[in-house]
């Protein structure tokens, strides 16, 4: 099989999937003698495809996996033709446990209630409802209290290809100030690395 | 007043601190104990003087504070052996303040990224849920915030109130809840000081302020403010504001 028609059977899963079309999944989707296939490269160069010839959609890498979006500038255009748009933003409280939870993971409740100063029951209720949050296991301590990490869902609110895409809390101290003013590029569906990889994969046949 | 109204605890003493370290323009490392002991005080005072339900942590704080503040009084040599070796607790509570601040910070970031992802739309799209229509950019205010804005807000009535010492209870905080909801209902926002505009007495005020942080506890109107301390508004909680949590 050549790229250009693994690019065509990506495309249609990308087409078909609700959540982020993983890897994994696209395997299962291929003929058993193109396993060897590098599908996470071909994804990424369908993806420069897609911003290179500026169409009104693109191709996101984020929570481990790969989406069809809109383009974020035709939001106005699409927003007036389905009223259907998901509208959850967070509050701030949740906003910062999530945070703490996503830095500090797995971590227990007693925690997360250590760095905010108050209660946290009510916030994990929710962030757990909303399937942001996941119970990881219990800490080998008294009373054996539950851990809690983050989830894919978690991932795919914000943006983020995958953890090691949050930026330090050291690095933070800068960004947050210019964070309101100056928009995060995360969402980028353009990856510097796709370009030399493609050139130093050989074809897999 | 009988009516106490139980706010659900979202935001803490160390989010007061943070609050009043910012209101003093100064670094957390240069925080002066003495005078954030005593705005903290006060804070916790109104709060006890509107009967807001205080939550246990707050009270700690202010103890700690308090601690703090005496501890620095003391000559060193007069602090026991044992009292020396402990850290010193006003480095312990900036490094609490600091971190809380990072994560802050960090949750601020993830709030930008959630916008910058919402706008990114696949579908198929959720049922429910009604369009982003934001206009304009509200800042989420805080209850100190509003706590700051009602104790500015009285220091102007005091003077005023003087000469009426008579005070009925003539104003439940029911209905004006029932007003309050009305007349979010009917303008969308409201400003803070508006809100007082007909009031009578002091309170007729205090019942106001019970009523709207009720509302609030209801997510029935949320508050924002346009700037940093600027002027708050008071908004019906359509989806196009929805927080969760």
């Amino acid at each position: 099989m050549t790229d250009p028609e693994a690019k065509r059977i990506l495309e249609a899963l990308l087409l078909i999937s609700d959540k982020p079309l993983l890897l994994d999944q696209a395997k299962e989707a291929f003929d058993s003698d193109f396993q060897g296939m590098d599908l996470r490269r071909l994804l990424m160069e369908l993806s420069q495809e897609y911003a290179a010839a500026n169409r009104g959609i693109r191709i996101l890498e984020v929570a481990e996996g790969f989406q069809l979006v809109t383009d974020p500038n035709l939001f106005r255009y699409v927003t007036r033709l389905t009223h259907r748009v998901k509208t959850v933003r967070l509050s701030r409280p949740a906003l910062e446990t999530l945070a703490i939870i996503a830095y500090r993971q797995p971590v227990t409740r007693v925690e997360i209630e250590q760095v905010r100063g108050v209660d946290a029951s009510g916030v994990l209720d929710t962030l757990l409802k909303f399937n942001l949050i996941q119970v990881m296991g219990r800490k080998e301590a008294v009373g054996r209290p539950l851990l809690y990490g983050t989830t894919r869902e978690f991932l795919d609110h914000f943006g983020l290809k995958n953890l090691e895409n949050l930026p330090s809390l050291e690095e933070l101290k800068g960004i947050a100030g210019a964070a309101a003013a100056a928009p995060v590029q995360e969402q980028e569906p353009i990856n510097e690395s796709a370009g030399s990889n493609s050139q130093s994969t050989a074809p897999a046949d | 007043m009988s009516y106490k109204v139980k706010l659900e605890i979202f935001e803490g003493p160390l989010d007061l601190l943070l609050f009043l370290v910012k209101q003093s323009h100064l670094e957390i490392t240069k925080i002066p104990i003495a005078q954030i002991t005593d705005q903290y005080l006060r804070y916790l005072e109104l709060m006890q003087a509107l009967d807001l339900e205080i939550a246990g942590e707050f009270l700690v704080m202010a103890a700690t504070l308090m601690q703090i503040k005496s501890r620095m009084l003391l000559p060193p040599e007069a602090l026991t052996p044992e009292e020396q070796e402990e850290p010193d607790p006003t480095q312990e509570l900036i490094q609490r303040l600091l971190e809380y601040q990072r994560f802050k910070q960090a949750a601020e970031l993830l709030s930008t990224m959630e916008k910058n992802r919402l706008v990114q739309l696949s579908r198929p799209v959720p049922p429910d849920g009604a369009p982003v229509t934001e206009a304009e950019e509200l800042m989420e205010a805080s209850l100190f915030d509003l706590l700051n804005a009602f104790s500015q807000f009285m220091k102007g009535q005091v003077s005023r109130e003087l000469f009426h010492e008579v005070i009925k209870d003539e104003f439940t905080v029911e209905e004006k809840v029932a007003l309050l909801r009305e007349l979010t209902r009917q303008q969308g926002r409201l400003g803070f000081t508006e809100l007082f505009g007909g009031a009578h007495n002091t309170s007729e005020i205090i019942a106001t302020f019970l009523a709207l942080l009720e509302l609030i506890r209801l997510k029935e109107v949320v508050i924002r403010q346009t700037q940093l301390f600027g002027e708050i508004l008071i908004l019906g909680n359509t989806d196009e504001v929805k927080a969760t949590a």
